[in-house]
């Protein structure tokens, strides 16, 4: 890949890139009908916030999302072909079809499971957190959510518990500024989110979401300080440039404020700043976006040639293998029915 | 052979899990220096510090959500709910991520924890503290269920549960508690997921689990004063469920009552007695009769409480009918 080893902010911009362009690649999958379902929840506007904070994590650190964590989990180090493959519900998946973009994981990769539930995962990391602490485990855990979990109460349990024991945990609101069709001014009357973790004792910070480099410092020192066991949280301002979902042409919100929004484009923003402080120049930054849009190409290829899963595998997986298995309901049908005389 | 306490048996099981597993942790309301509501883990703090018997500020959505991440991270917790009436908190976290987290994420990892907690009637708790919620749980695909009735059981079947690689909801009656019994906590368990023959006769067959073992039993003994002989299954596990010993004494005997504390409509019974129904229609010579919770909310009135759950003379009167 062309990349200038050692620049901070190449690196930077290469990871936000891939994840502009997986989001786009999820949105032909959509259109070709090769997706699983329409519930697919793009991150585009939102990559700085993956792609800072995922550039402090080390290696065993751990993380959930919400659902819209495409980017987090390619900033992690994800292989683009198996998100999309999970993302077309094919057998070649991360879940092996079973998860799909909203539920998917990857032990390997300390990625404790994206989440459906708004919330949901919260929790987990203070659980993870625990482990760590226990078992020395040097890690941190990471919850990623948006302000829609802002209003949820179990992110101030969590919360909570993290500052009462001392966890090495970081708390990540992705501030879009929507929850689905909700304004953040309409869900809420103070928004100044850092107020609430400061409240439970923790770190917090909100940072513009525009200059990933901010991301990255304001995440580097919330990660060092968890590590050592002060939880914080991290509050990152961005705009979601499209709709909740692929079916939604955002009827909430006017044209003015779209394009308004969109001027806050932290992928346009690291390229211009690596060009200007002459970093990078253009024609190179050209062929980086062009090879990383050939890799993104082949995603699809990949989740349209994959094989959807074999029907007998939905019996897999509920328990762990050997355990006793759900008995299918044509099995126990035909049992009822195969009667003898008596 | 030693008498023992439902409790005790309870608190001996976690104490030397806890010294075999040093993974496991037990986190909850009050279980470190208060000892647990009902004293279950009364003292445990002493041998295991406070690390290992974690005191949780009353969050019971976090506390299950916590433990099903350090379940995932490598410990093997033990969450506990002091009233399983407060499932309706956390209903999320047990519903939808600690019993689906190894299936959504395609067989990846499990969530080996165990949510201890306690049900039924009997102290005038009301009607938010004395529900018999095991058909919610039931309902779940992915999680497992133990509901132990004998002191012997709430040993072996805690002991098992820990060593489970899903997360297993483990409901204790709180009217058992302070039963005692003949114990021997070194004798080969029965294996997990298998149903004991509690008692056997060739009249009618009683399918039960928890606390409406012990009124079975006792109903049994009335009715064999009257000259009839019934057969009580303890089912110890709602899941697994072990129907192939359900089915081999109700083709054997006949007649079926499925007995639960929970209320009758959609619950634990109802699946019972469906499946008694349609695997062993050919041997059935009536109806399976359900005997169950009214469907109506537990009172704090005694006479109201015990008056809306089965009780030993409500078998015993049902089995009769069922075989005048």
């Amino acid at each position: 890949m062309n990349l200038k080893p050692n620049t901070n902010l190449s690196s930077l911009y290469r990871t936000m890139r891939r994840i502009r362009t997986f989001e786009e690649r999820v949105g032909e999958l959509f259109i070709r009908g090769q997706s699983a379902g329409s519930m697919l929840h793009l991150s585009i506007g939102e990559e700085s916030s993956a792609a800072g904070v995922c550039a402090v994590m080390k290696p065993q650190d751990t993380f959930t999302t919400h659902h819209r964590g495409h980017g987090i989990f390619l900033a992690r180090g994800a292989d683009p072909k198996r998100m999309m493959a999970e993302i077309g519900g094919k057998e070649t998946g991360y879940c092996h079809g079973k998860g799909g973009s909203m539920h998917i994981a990857d032990m390997a990769l300390g990625h404790l499971g994206a989440n459906a539930i708004v919330g949901g995962g919260i929790p987990a990391v203070v659980g993870a957190g625990l482990s760590s602490k226990r078992l020395k485990q040097d890690s941190v855990s990471v919850a990623f959510f948006g302000d829609g979990a802002m209003q949820q109460g179990i992110l101030y349990e969590s919360m909570n518990m993290a500052a009462l024991w001392d966890l090495p945990v970081l708390f990540v609101c992705i501030n879009n500024q929507y929850g689905m069709g909700t304004r953040i001014d309409q869900a809420t009357r103070n928004t100044a989110f850092d107020q609430r973790a400061k409240a439970f004792g923790l770190n917090g910070t909100v940072v513009n979401g525009l200059d990933v480099e901010e991301v990255q410092a304001a995440a580097r020192w919330l990660m060092d300080e968890a590590r050592n066991g002060k939880p914080g949280f991290l509050s990152v301002e961005v705009y979601r440039f499209f709709g909740h979902a692929r079916m939604d042409k955002s009827p909430y919100r006017d044209e003015a404020e779209e394009l308004e929004g969109r001027k806050k484009d932290p992928v346009l923003f690291a390229r211009n700043k690596l060009i200007e402080t002459g970093l990078e120049t253009e024609p190179a930054l050209d062929e980086t976006d062009r090879t990383i849009a050939a890799e993104m190409d082949a995603t699809i290829d990949f989740t349209v040639e994959s094989k959807a899963p074999q029907l007998n595998t939905m019996f897999r997986d509920v328990y762990a293998v050997g355990e006793p298995e759900p008995e299918p309901v044509r099995t126990r049908i035909d049992r009822v029915l195969a009667r003898e005389d008596v | 052979m030693a008498a023992m306490t439902y409790r005790d048996a309870l608190r001996q099981a976690l104490d030397d899990a806890m010294k075999e597993d040093q993974s496991i942790v037990v986190m909850g309301e009050e279980v470190g220096r208060y000892g647990g509501a009902y004293g279950v883990t009364k003292d445990l703090i002493k041998t295991h510090g406070p690390e290992r018997l974690i005191d949780t500020p009353i969050s019971e959505p976090a506390i299950i959500g916590a433990a099903v991440g350090a379940a995932m991270t490598g410990l093997r917790p033990i969450a506990e709910l002091m009233y399983i009436d407060f499932l309706g908190m956390t209903m999320d976290q047990l519903a939808n991520q600690a019993a689906k987290i190894r299936y959504m994420f395609g067989g990846q990892i499990g969530v080996p924890m165990v949510l201890r907690t306690q049900g039924g009637t009997g102290r005038s708790a009301g009607a938010q503290h004395s529900q018999s919620l095991e058909g919610w749980v039931m309902h779940t695909p992915g999680l497992r269920l133990a509901m132990p009735a004998t002191v012997q059981d709430a040993y072996h079947l805690l002991r098992q549960s820990l060593t489970k690689p899903d997360p297993v909801v483990f409901i204790e009656h709180k009217a058992l508690y302070t039963r005692k019994e003949e114990v021997d906590l070194t004798s080969e368990p029965l294996p997990w997921g298998k149903a004991a023959v509690r008692r056997e006769g060739g009249d009618l067959v009683i399918v039960t689990y928890s606390r409406q073992v012990i009124y079975a039993l006792e109903a049994a003994q009335k009715l064999a004063a009257k000259g009839i002989e019934a057969t009580v299954i303890d089912l110890r596990t709602l899941n697994p469920l072990d129907f192939d010993t359900v089915r081999q004494h109700v083709e054997r005997v006949g007649k079926a009552m499925v007995v639960s504390e929970g209320v009758m409509t959609s619950g634990v019974a109802a699946e019972l007695a469906a499946r008694i129904s349609e695997e062993c229609f050919d041997f059935l010579e009536q109806p399976v009769v359900r005997v169950a919770g009214e469907d109506i909310p537990i009172s704090v009135s005694q006479e109201l409480e015990s008056g809306s759950v089965p009780s030993t003379s409500l078998i015993a009167e049902v089995a009769e009918k069922m075989l005048s």
